[in-house]
This record gives C-alpha cells, structure tokens and sequence, in this order.
C-alpha cells in the first residue's frame, strides 16, 4: 500500500461509556477510492467506531490522522468540514421538502440570508447525476422509494465535498434491485476517489463490495481480510471466534394436519390478487420476495391487523376471517412484526410487562393482574429464551435487538399459538441471537405449530424454509419445494418470471 | 410510590414549612380546612384529565363541562326537579359528553385537541344560552341544602365533618414515626456499612449521605428506605396535625376531601391493579404496539374520556356547593388548564405512558398550597399566575433532568450486562 494513498489512519481508539469499555485500541486505516467494510457482532463497536470518526461521539483514547495530519474531530460538522459524511441506518431526510431543499439542508447557499434557490436546483441536479438518480429535483422525498432516498443521502454527502462516505446498514431496507443499484453508486464512486466505510451484516454483500474486511469483536480489532481472502466463512470465524461452516441448515420433516388454509384471500394492499396456499402443523414455510411485494401486507391480513376485502382463512378448519389482532390472537394466530419499535414492544415499558401484554388478559382475576404468574412469565422467559438483561424491570428500549425480538417472541410463546408468523425475524439481529431465534422456530416447529416467515434475507429463506412460497406485486408467483429452493429460482420468481421456475 | 411523587411531596413540604415560617396565620384550622377541601377538588379534575393524558391525548373542555353543570344544577334548584334524577342527570350527561369526545377521536380520527377545543366552547355558549347569561344565584348554602334535602345527600350536600381530636392524634402519629424513623435508620446503616465503612461512617453522622447513598443504591434499599421517608413523612404530617388542632379555629374534612378519597382509591387501583390500567399505560406509550398486542385501544381510549368528563361533572357538582352563584360565562373557566397542571407537575407526560394517581394528588394540593402561600407571604397576588407558571416549568424540568441521569445509567447497565 504506497502512503500516498493513505486518506485515513486511527491508532488505538479507544471509548469508554458509563459501565462498559465499547473501543479498546482499535487502529483503522482507509485509503483513497476504496471500500472498507467494517463487520462484527451487534455490540462489537462498529456503530461506535463509526460514531466517533463522524464527530458524533469523541474518544477518549486514541489519535486520528487524515492525509498525515492529526486532527481533532469534536462534532459532526468538524467531521463535514475535514470531508467524512456518515449515512445513518434510519435515513434523516425531512420527508416533506423536495429533494434539492434536502441535499441542501443546513447548509444553503444564501445572497443577504435568502436561500439562494436556483443554485440550489442546479448544483443538487449536478449531484443526483452522479449517483444516477433520475428525478426532477423538486420532487418531494416523500414520494421517493427508500432506495431513491438513500441515494439522496449519498447526493447530500457529496454536497459537503465528502471524500469518506460511512454507511451503516444501508441495504437492511433495500430490495435486491435496489440494493445493487446502491452497489453500482458505490463503485462509481470508488472510481472517483472517493472512500467509503461499509457496515454490514449482510456478509453476501460485503463479499461482493469491499476491497479490505476489518473485523471487530468486543471493541477490539481481531483482524482484517483482503482480496480473494474475504469469505464468508473466514469473516463469520473472526467474528464469532469460532468456526460456523455449518450455520444453519433445517433437517427434512413430515408435516402434520393443515393448521392454515387460505382460499383466495384478499389483502387492502394488493386487493384485485387472490391468494390461495396452506401451511401444515410442524412446517416452516418461507415467503421470500421483494421489498414491496406484500409480503407483510399478508402477514398483517392474517393477523387481523389490516383485515382481508375478500376470501377466506381457515385455522384447523374452521373460518376464521379476523378483523382485529384480537380475534386472531384468540385463535391461536400470533405475529413477530417487522418492525419491532413501533408494533412488537412497548419501549418504555419493562421487560416484565412487556413480556406478559398478551398473556395478561388469560390469567386475570376480575379484571385484576395476576402479579405472581406475571413475574413468573418474565422470569420463565430469561430463562427458556436466554435474554440477556439484567433483570426483569429492566426498560426493553435498553436491550439490544435480539433482545428486543426474544421479548417479542416471548410474549407469544406464552400464547401456545397454533399458528407463529415472523416478518423479517431475524433483521437488525447479530449473528449468535439469530441462531438462537432460528432454534427456536425449529422448536416450535417440532410442537406441532405452523410457522410462516418472511424474510429479505436469501440465506435465511435457503436455510431454514421446508418450503418457499414468492411473491410478487401482490401475488404468489410461485411455490419452491426443498429441492427446487435455489438463490436463483426465488429471484426469478420474486421479479415476476413466472416461466424461469 | 415512584421518584417523581418523592419529588413533588417535596416540593410541597418546602413551600408549607417556607409559608408557615413566614405567616403563623396559614396554619389555623379555617385554612387548612380550606386547603384541603380546595386542594381535594382540584385533584378530582385533575386525576380525570390524567387518564386522558396517559392515552397521549389532551382535554380542554373540563372548565367548561363544569360551568354547564353548575348552571343546569342552579335551574334545577330554581326549578323545583327532584333532587335525585338531578344527579342522575347531570351525571349521566358528562358521561355522554365524555363518550362522544372519545368517539369522535376514535373512529372520526380528529385529534383530542380540536375535539376538547371545540367542546369547551360548545359547552360554555349552551351554559350561557341556557341561562340566558344571568348569574344564578343559589338560594344560599342553605337553598342547595333545602334542595338535597333528603338524608342521602345531607353528607354530600357540604357539610363538614369537624375534627376534634386532631392535637392528640397529631402527638401519636410523632411517636409512631419517631420509632419507624429510628429503626429504618438503623436498618439502613447497615446497609451502608456492609457497602463500605466510608459510607457507614459518613451517615452516621449526617443525614444527607444516608439519603445519597440509598438514592443512588435504591433498588437494594428499596423497603426500608420508602419506611424511612414514610416515616419521617408520617412525624412531620402529626407535626401539622398538632399544630392545626392547638390553633384557635377547628379543623374540618368538607365532603370533596370524601369523593376524593374513594375517587383517588377507585382510580390508583384500575391504574396499577386491572389489566386495563396497563392497556391503558401500554397503549399510551405505543398505540399500534398495544394493537398489535390484541389490545383493543379504541375502546380504552374511549372509557379515559368519559373517566375525565365524569370526574369534571362530578367535581362541578361540589363546586357548585363551595359557590353562591353560578355565573354561566365564567365558573369553571380555566380549571382545565389547572387540572392539565396538576396531572403534568403530578408525573403526567403529555408524551402519554405515564402517570401517577398520587402524585397528580400531591401536585393539585402544590398549586392550591401556592396561591394560598402567595397570599399570606405577601407577595403581590398578581403575581400569582407567574409563580404557578415558574414552578411548574421547574418542576417539569427537574423531572427531564432526572429521567436523562436514570436513562444514562440503564444503558450503562444494560452494556455492562452484556459484557
């Protein structure tokens, strides 16, 4: 590596927070025009690192250079001003302003304190060129996919004269079109010059991008891939500290009875598709697709949540058309939503009570709490799920992501359910959670309950579906048995090539 | 009881001992009695419009629902109804008042806001129509009294129950504080002890690092602490007792302190106790959450506006008592904007999740105690508003303050949990 192109160098970060050391001696460098991805476990520092290198933390150990110079960055716009522009997971466009008055923000160019619009205009159009985003800039945001939005994020970086772009997660809310679009960005801005901080779970992806892999575990660098050295089996190794080559992989299975049967059911969100398909006792089925494809919309239809305008469900053969959670919840139908925050917990709410907010209603007297079997539930669920808190007031905002999705699905092992839907189970989740939430829905499996998921996650449809339903603007396009279940079988069918399969 | 009610019993005790300091007049018992029966009607509101504000959702309309009330309640006076179906009436009507503010917020989706906004104007220009905006004058006190005349209402027509043996009970409840006090001190020196002889050697001889020490340790000491502060509450409230009861005037429990009582109980045990308290609580955090739970928020939301409309006619109906006439335009006016105070200082975020039965309690007798202290203190009383303002602006920022320290600290734990 010639020093010339060294744009980045952090030695021996380190950062302590109330109680916990989240960096210990962690060095990094970065060179011009390339891609650095940054993988570990959820908690392993990366966010953190990242944080601190955007001016959105400071160290408390540690030095960073750029071009050779130390520089002491204190706030995120000191990080602007040496040119490190960070994309946060949870995008931070204000929805309601056009995509120029978005790139701009904050920063207008101004004559005597009036923004200057048609510079503006111009210069974001200039912008939106070179990430390739072909959209008047007026547009509003709101009217833009998540994947367009993204790149405006990008767009606004550049705005700033960015010449370190870190992205945290940024395809955790990408279809896989989308996705490789961002990749197609991200290489022609690669080409010109411009170096790019890469966090990822999705292993597949960092494979296909990056130039260089460091590895964090627990705050501290365990070591760093290259080239063709950059594997999934290798980075899985160094971040967990142990060899995974056999991650997951279901065991065939003889299902049971039918527990749910759909007869052309229509969903509000795709209401001129029927869909029709049933799913036996002791099955995982997968419903893989593309973002978009109302995969969640049926989940939710099914659940009661956004009831269906036509068709029927049958649970154990009898009808059941709910139209609310409620109705559904009581027959044995439970869902673990996509978005955990907003519809699986109560945040500010203990893990007790969280834990037993379904479960509640079964076990009053008059109406009145059942305070001891509720303390029992909490504590039975620590124990049988493995959460990690340190007790059971604790506020589940405070619990990390896996731990937040076992609170999820402790709530609803509670229930006994015949039937347990999961969207995108596992999202957000770090690599040991997601092999304990995977067991799990084995477990559940193995008790004689349906299980049905979705997920954007091609490894996880592969790995742990007896059986793979695609869907497609509203319509199954398609049903994979074991042996036809490939990579390349779901894409065609999740982008409507009903002939390939 | 939660930090946030300790924070405001304590800030209460410091205004008390600050006006009893300063004018020996605010403790004779015409005052307390008025304190009380004052305070008692504030907190009926304001407990109401807690349950409200715990759904995230606001109501505006309470000063106005009670200005309708008191009027309807003074033609009913002058026009001979019967006293019973009167009641009947008038609270079967801000019953309806209350369903229709939760229908229309529910399944018309206007926001709380505009609905309560529109009901307090609504309900003031029928007040005043109906009255033709003449000031009503009730035949007295003893007009009210002819009128609820029957034994039922004789209690509930305000009279009072006067206290005789306050001084005496007053020195019992010292005695009886003074050992818990004792003994929960030295049960938590102990506790500090054990911790480490620094801090055990410190608390001996203050107070102060006793206290630090079992805030900061809270969840160890958790029992024996809230003994220790109940105690030290309970000498202090015998104190009072003693000091009200020697004074020249007698003390008196009016019947607002009563329907408080059952109206506090009533409600601190649906809140904490029924599933529907926590749905309530749930669903005021995270609404879709709580709906995705197979929580049906709709339905609770509902019953929190009607609790609130309730719990105003309710309290219209003993200020009607504590008044000699009803003035159409203006009795009532503001009290929602006292009773939103009162929830908000009582540990009430306007966020929704979160309230507390006695705290909203403790704060509505804050604000009365307020007005009453600025009065005797010799502040100039039009200053009144911009006290009340300024205390409850601090009040609130000392609690943000407090909730960021607590936050910090469970993240850290969490983190250290995790290793």
């Amino acid at each position: 590596m010639p020093d010339a192109r060294l744009l980045l160098k952090a030695t021996a970060i380190g950062k302590q927070f109330p109680g916990v050391r989240a960096l210990h001696n962690v060095d990094l460098t970065l060179n011009q025009g390339e891609v650095l991805s940054l993988v570990g476990e959820n908690g392993a520092g990366k966010s953190t690192m990242m944080k601190i290198l955007a001016g959105v933390h400071t160290s408390d150990q540690g030095t960073i250079e750029l071009d050779g110079k130390p520089v002491d960055i204190k706030s995120v716009r000191e990080a602007q001003k040496h040119g490190i522009a960070l994309i946060h997971q949870e995008l931070n466009l204000s929805e309601n302003l056009d995509i120029a008055a978005n790139i701009f923000l904050g920063n207008e160019p101004q004559k005597f304190g009036i923004i200057d619009r048609k510079r503006i205009y111009e210069e974001s159009a200039k912008y939106l060129k070179r990430v390739g985003l072909d959209f008047p800039t007026d547009t509003l945001v709101a009217e833009l996919t998540i994947g367009h939005q993204q790149l405006v994020e990008i767009s606004k970086a550049l705005s700033v004269d960015a010449r370190i772009i870190i992205m945290d997660e940024p395809t955790s809310s990408l279809s896989q079109k989308e996705s490789e679009n961002l990749f197609e960005v991200i290489r022609d801005l690669k080409s010109q010059g411009i170096a790019i901080i890469y966090i990822s779970h999705r292993l597949g992806e960092v494979m296909e991008l990056s130039d260089r892999v460091a590895v964090l575990r627990d705050g501290e660098n365990v070591g760093e891939l290259a080239g063709d050295d950059i594997t999934h089996d290798g980075m899985v190794k160094l971040m967990v500290g142990r060899d995974l080559s056999q991650f997951y992989k279901r065991a065939a299975i003889t299902p049971g009875e039918v527990v749910l049967e759909l007869d052309r059911l229509r969903t509000p969100a795709h209401p001129k598709d029927e869909i029709s398909f049933s799913v036996r006792g002791g099955e995982i089925v997968g419903i893989a697709g593309l973002v978009g494809a109302g995969r969640t919309e049926l989940l939710q239809t099914i659940f009661g949540v956004t009831p269906a305008v036509g068709g029927t469900i049958k649970l154990d053969g009898k009808e059941l058309l709910p139209s609310t959670s409620l109705e559904a919840i009581e027959a044995g139908v439970v869902l673990a939503p996509e978005d955990r925050k907003r519809h699986g917990l109560v945040l500010q709410m203990s893990f007790r009570e969280n834990s037993s907010l379904a479960r509640l209603r079964m076990d009053q007297k008059l109406g009145m709490i059942d305070f001891k079997s509720e303390i029992d539930l909490a504590e039975e669920t620590i124990k049988k799920l493995n959460v990690k808190t340190p007790h059971t007031e604790q506020v589940v905002q405070y619990l990390s992501g896996g731990n937040q999705q076992k609170v999820v699905l402790g709530k609803w092992l509670a229930m006994n359910p015949r039937l347990l839907l999961l969207d995108e189970p596992t999202r957000g989740i770090d690599i040991g959670s997601k092999q304990e939430i995977y067991k799990l829905m084995e477990d559940m499996a193995a008790r004689g309950v349906a299980v049905m998921f979705v997920s954007s996650e091609m490894e996880e449809v592969l790995g742990m579906a007896d059986r793979a339903l695609v869907m497609h603007e509203g319509a199954i396009t398609g049903e994979l048995s074991p042996e036809q279940l490939t990579e390349e079988a779901i894409m065609q069918l999740a982008t409507g090539n009903k002939a390939a399969a | 009881m939660n930090k946030n009610t300790l924070g405001i019993l304590g800030l209460f005790i410091l205004i008390f001992g600050f006006t009893w300091v300063s004018n020996e007049n605010f403790i004779n018992g015409y005052n307390m009695t008025n304190l009380v029966k004052w305070s008692s009607l504030y907190a009926i509101m304001g407990i109401g419009v807690a349950f409200v504000i715990i759904t995230g959702g606001i109501d505006l309309s309470i000063g106005s629902v009670i200005g309708l009330i008191a009027s309807l309640l003074a033609l009913a006076v002058k026009n001979q109804w019967n006293p019973t179906l009167t009641v009947v009436l008038l609270l079967g009507l801000s019953l309806v008042i209350g369903l229709m503010h939760g229908l229309l917020i529910t399944k018309v989706k206007l926001q709380p806001f505009v609905v309560t906004l529109c009901g307090l104007l609504f309900y003031r220009g029928i007040s005043r129509w109906l009255t033709d905006n003449q000031t009503m004058q009730y035949p007295g006190t003893e007009g009210l009294d002819s009128f609820f005349s029957g034994k039922v209402y004789s209690f509930f027509s305000g009279k009072m129950l006067l206290v005789d043996l306050l001084a005496p009970l007053g020195v019992g409840m010292m005695v009886v504080g003074c050992i818990g006090v004792f003994v929960t001190f030295v049960i938590l020196l102990i506790a500090n002890f054990r911790k480490s002889i620094g801090w055990g050697i410190a608390s001996l001889l203050l107070d102060i690092p006793l206290l630090v020490f079992c805030i900061l340790n809270y969840r160890e000491v958790k029992k024996p602490f809230l003994l220790h502060l109940w105690s030290g509450a309970l000498v202090l409230l015998g104190f009072i007792f003693a000091a009200v009861g020697t004074t020249g005037e007698k003390f008196g429990l009016a019947s607002p302190f009563f329907f408080l009582l059952v109206v506090a109980v009533v409600a601190a045990f649906f809140l904490n106790r029924t599933i529907w308290g926590r749905y309530l609580l749930a669903l005021g955090n995270n609404e879709e959450g709580a709906r995705y739970s197979g929580i049906q928020t709709d339905r609770l939301k509902i019953t929190a506006y009607v609790i609130c409309s309730f719990l105003a006619g309710l309290s219209g109906l003993l200020f009607a008592y504590e008044l000699d006439s009803v003035q159409p335009a203006q009795t009532g006016e503001f009290y929602e904007l006292y009773a939103i105070a009162a929830a908000v200082l009582g540990g009430c975020s306007l966020r929704g999740g979160q309230g507390a039965i006695l705290g909203v309690i403790i704060a509505a007798a804050v604000i009365r105690l307020l007005r009453n202290s600025i009065n005797l203190v010799g502040v100039s009383t039009h200053l009144e508003f911009a006290i009340i303002g300024l205390v409850i602006l601090g009040g609130v920022t000392a609690d943000e303050i407090i909730k960021r320290i607590v936050a910090k600290r469970r993240t850290a734990q969490v983190k250290a949990a995790k290793g």
